[in-house]
């Protein structure tokens, strides 16, 4: 999430509004032509244009729902998803190719709307933030107030741990059983938003509020006194507050019960995100790339800091990420070592070399200045990493980590927000979304068009990347759900590029991008809206696959575990080859590339595709199967391993003439398991 | 004001399709855990500081509300409403393609945001508009509120008002950026002023408006480069 506007759209109910307003009658609301008129006339200004700025200033009302540009298309208002009946922990659910394994609410802690705004914590926290007499504030006012204050954000996984970033601060759950997930450390340290990743003993966290603080109390900053009598005219005092904390947090893991912060390290414009580079080439550090993208701070409260453009202040915190560079073994001298600048204009020097006009497709030209990264994915095994930087996706060359250097960089005429990326498995593609509307508007409705607010799927080739296709929730949303593309990870399902993404109240959704010019969809799970007639924010911020599960950080009602299961897209045996992979931990951002294991589970994985694409005629197919069986049978004896090696030569011979690349691949790769087999 | 069950009732013979229909968990949806507490709430102290075990029963605290948030939402709205303003004479005044385009951008994305602070303001029991002491008889053009930073005067209104074409046009973008600018300046008061744009939604509403006319600015600047 980046950004704000919540627009909760129901023109129907808005209709609705104006109409009961002025009439006052239940049955005089209905607006369609066939229906009977009221016996009573209404009055004539009951239906008049001037009655609705009226309606218009509740700013809870409805906004109608502004058609579909010519051209475009939306989504699917057929789809099971489309209507599910609201609810916060009693929402309709619907999914495909997805179990729902275990659900855990948010802990008490973490939230002022238990489950209603009658909850006495609710008003507790209503009167503590000046809100005096509430019992006049219809109910759906008090759900929404302060909801992002608590929203539940970002993942990272390390063993049998799962770390859920939240804005007030980290929770902890013990993954060793997903289906029993259980929660061990809440940790209160606010400051939003709680971008959070690992490494060893180490825990990181993003900070970018101005209620941050060093000592993680929640109280934040007090505000100003009123001004004496007679100075009201003079400028204040500046906000300096040598306690603020806007940066990264690092926490010393070791006693999982008890974490430590042992460094805080201040940045000008805090972290919104941050990435964890670990060097190959370099044991004793890791980098954290951080992308800052809100305000900058005064000089006084941190030196150095300038928010003036680049003409004024060539030293200014705009047009640059920070690197910090973090010694494993003493933490605590963590400091930023440079600030690249990655929008520089090469030729001239300029910093804000990039703007966001269009490269491709036709569009107007809009040449405003990127002067921020919002996220940033790397990955080291290729030497490269993705930015998603507000108004382009760029590429860096990041084989010497400290010194990021751009190398490309791309826009896109319907591209709102650059706001993250995913590599494929072989570096040859990468996802962007557009986070258009910032994650708290309603951006999935069937009048809002799928190339906005979308996945943008790029073919990644010497160092260049080139547009591919769009890929959007297939499904049509509400208007008070809050919905745009947002986080995902890859699904390591051998042979295929797949990804399971989160759309904050559109659910889950699981894509297949192996061909990236026609991604689709091979499953999902989606709620209906928190509330029918006012956007509650929540939904999915995350869902990545960790370990055989799919975890959603699910913002306002906590945090979900979900299966895959077989269906006409993937197989049982491609799931059990996803299964087969084990990683000691996983920050999605600092992507790693996936290694499967030789065995026959893989190989049967394979199989399974290859029939699926007709690449080998379905008698091959089937006598492949049965060596495969007699082979997993018989644990590998010597015999059966030589005929796999007998029927891998056969394969060798037909790779050349694959339909595809990636069946080319796909019978390599399946080749080369049947020649040596791993237990 | 609306009320709950009201706009239900009001609703159902409308929005059928977000309304309930067959769905509820369904029979493999999980055992829904109990408000989970738990097995230790810790807060971290000061870098190098240890934490403290809180006890079970600690539930969140927020930052006090400053009353600088509050005037900045009641004084941005008033500011957004000249921009509205401003742009409802473009289809009168131009026929100039670039800047109606970017009027109707302008005019949908400050719309959107008015109501964004009314909300604001409305669900913290906020009056919508900024109340002077001593000054009584506010109007919504802002004659008798202290204009906000970036402002059009009221000459300039009026000099708008009469302008046509070209000479619309670039009074239109200069008013507009000399506007935006005050918007920045607005954006930056609030961070300074001490205790501040600690509420999460305020904190990212004046960053998107922030970046948002930052990149309005640029595109007028470009305009007037080209059409002086």
């Amino acid at each position: 999430m980046n950004r704000e506007k919540i627009v909760a759209c129901r023109w129907a109910a808005m209709a609705a509004v104006i109409l009961y307003s002025s009439v006052g009658l239940m049955q005089a609301q209905t607006p369609a032509p066939s229906t009977p008129a009221p016996s009573t006339p209404a009055p004539a200004k009951s239906a008049a244009p001037a009655k609705a700025p009226e309606a218009e200033e509740d700013p809870f009302a409805p906004q109608p729902a502004v058609p579909l540009p010519p051209g475009m298309t939306g989504s699917d208002t057929s789809d099971p998803r489309a209507s599910l009946k609201p609810g916060m922990y009693d929402a309709g659910e619907a999914a495909s190719g997805l179990k729902h394994i275990s659900f855990l609410k948010k802990p008490d802690a973490f939230q002022i709307t238990a489950v209603s705004p009658d909850d006495p914590n609710v008003q507790k926290t209503l009167h503590q933030l000046g809100i005096g007499d509430t019992s006049k504030m219809p109910k759906p006012m008090q759900m929404v107030i302060a909801q992002l204050a608590f929203a539940n954000s970002d993942f990272a996984f390390q063993g049998t741990h799962l770390f859920q970033g939240n804005f007030y601060g980290v929770n902890i759950y013990d993954i060793s059983d997903p289906a029993k997930t259980s929660l061990l450390t809440s940790l209160v340290c606010p400051g939003g938003q709680g971008d959070v990743s690992v490494y060893k003993n180490l825990l990181f966290m993003s900070v970018e509020m101005p209620n941050g603080r060093l000592d993680c109390g929640a109280q934040g900053f007090p505000p100003e006194p009123p001004p004496a009598a007679g100075h009201e005219k003079e400028r204040r005092v500046p906000a300096a507050q040598k306690d603020r904390f806007r940066g990264v947090r690092i926490f010393d893991i070791s006693d999982i019960k008890n974490p430590k912060q042992v460094a805080a390290v201040q940045t000008c414009r805090g972290s919104h995100t941050h990435t964890l580079v670990v060097d190959p080439n370099d044991q004793a550090n890791v980098y954290i790339y951080v992308s800052g993208t809100s305000f900058v701070r005064q000089k006084e409260e941190l030196a150095g800091c300038s928010g003036e453009t680049p003409a004024k202040d060539p030293n200014t915190a705009l047009f640059r990420i920070d690197v910090i560079k973090v010694p494993v073994a003493a933490p605590q001298e963590a400091k930023v070592i440079s600030s690249p600048r990655v929008f520089i204009d090469a030729r001239t020097g300029a910093l804000n070399g990039l703007n966001n006009g269009g490269s491709h497709g036709k569009g107007e030209e809009k040449p405003a200045d990127t002067n921020q990264c919002h996220d940033i994915t790397v990955y080291s095994a290729i030497g490269l990493a993705a930015g998603a930087c507000s108004g382009n996706g760029i590429l860096l060359d990041i084989k010497d980590p400290a010194h990021p250097k751009r190398v490309d960089a791309v826009n896109d005429p319907n591209y709102s927000y650059w706001h993250s990326a995913s590599f494929s498995n072989d570096g040859s593609k990468v996802v962007f979304t557009d986070e258009w509307g910032g994650g708290l508007g309603a951006r999935c409705r069937a009048t809002d068009p799928n190339k906005w607010g979308a996945d943008a799927i790029f073919n990644l080739k010497d160092g260049k990347l080139s547009m591919a296709s769009y890929y959007k929730l297939p499904a049509a949303q509400g208007d008070t759900e809050n919905c745009v593309a947002h986080n995902g990870s890859l699904i390591p399902v051998p042979g295929r590029d797949i990804e399971v993404q989160a759309w904050y109240q559109g659910g889950i959704s699981v894509m297949d991008f192996t061909d990236a010019a026609h991604p689709f969809e091979i499953a999902y799970f989606d709620r209906g809206p928190i509330d029918p007639k006012v956007l509650v924010l929540g939904g999915d911020w995350s869902a990545y696959w960790y370990n055989g599960s799919i975890y959603g950080s699910e913002i306002a009602r906590g945090l979900d575990v979900f299966e895959l299961t077989p269906t006409k897209f993937l197989t049982q045996n491609e799931i059990d080859a996803a299964r087969a992979v084990h990683v000691a931990a996983l920050n999605v951002q600092n992507q790693e590339r996936i290694e499967w294991p030789a065995q026959l589970v893989v190989a049967k994985a394979y199989l399974d595709q290859l029939a699926r694409s007709q690449a080998l005629p379905p008698k091959q197919i089937g006598s492949l199967q049965k060596a495969i069986r007699n082979a997993e049978k018989s644990h590998l004896n010597a015999k059966k391993v030589a005929k796999l090696k007998t029927m891998a030569d056969q394969i060798d011979s037909t790779s050349a003439t694959a339909k595809s690349a990636a069946d080319s691949t796909r019978l390599h790769a399946l080749s080369d398991i049947l020649k040596h087999p791993a237990a | 004001m609306l009320l709950h069950g009201m706009l239900l009732a009001a609703c159902s013979p409308l929005c059928g399709f977000a309304l309930p229909r067959l769905q509820q968990p369904g029979p493999e949806s999980p055992h829904v855990s109990n408000p989970s507490s738990p097995q230790v709430l810790v807060q971290p102290g000061a870098p190098g500081e240890p934490s403290k075990t809180l006890p079970p029963s600690t539930r969140p605290m927020l930052p006090q509300r400053a009353q600088a948030d509050v005037e900045f939402m009641q004084g941005m709205i008033m500011h957004h409403q000249q921009a509205v303003e401003m742009t409802a004479l473009i289809a009168a005044h131009t026929e100039n393609k670039n800047v109606r385009s970017l009027g109707a951008k302008i005019s949908s994305s400050q719309s959107d945001e008015i109501r964004f602070m009314q909300r604001w303001l409305a669900s913290r029991g906020e009056s919508l508009n900024m109340t002077m002491p001593g000054m009584p008889g506010m109007d919504m053009a802002g004659q008798a509120m202290p204009p906000m930073p970036g402002m059009l005067t009221p000459a300039q209104m009026d000099a708008l008002r009469k302008a046509r074409g070209a000479e619309f046009d670039h009074l239109f973008l200069i008013g507009m950026m000399q506007h935006h600018n005050g918007a920045l300046v607005m954006v930056k008061d609030l961070f300074d002023a001490p205790g501040a744009g600690q509420d999460a939604e305020l904190f990212n509403f004046a960053t998107d408006a922030d970046n948002t006319q930052r990149a309005e600015i640029k595109i007028m600047q470009k305009m007037l480069e080209n059409n002086p």
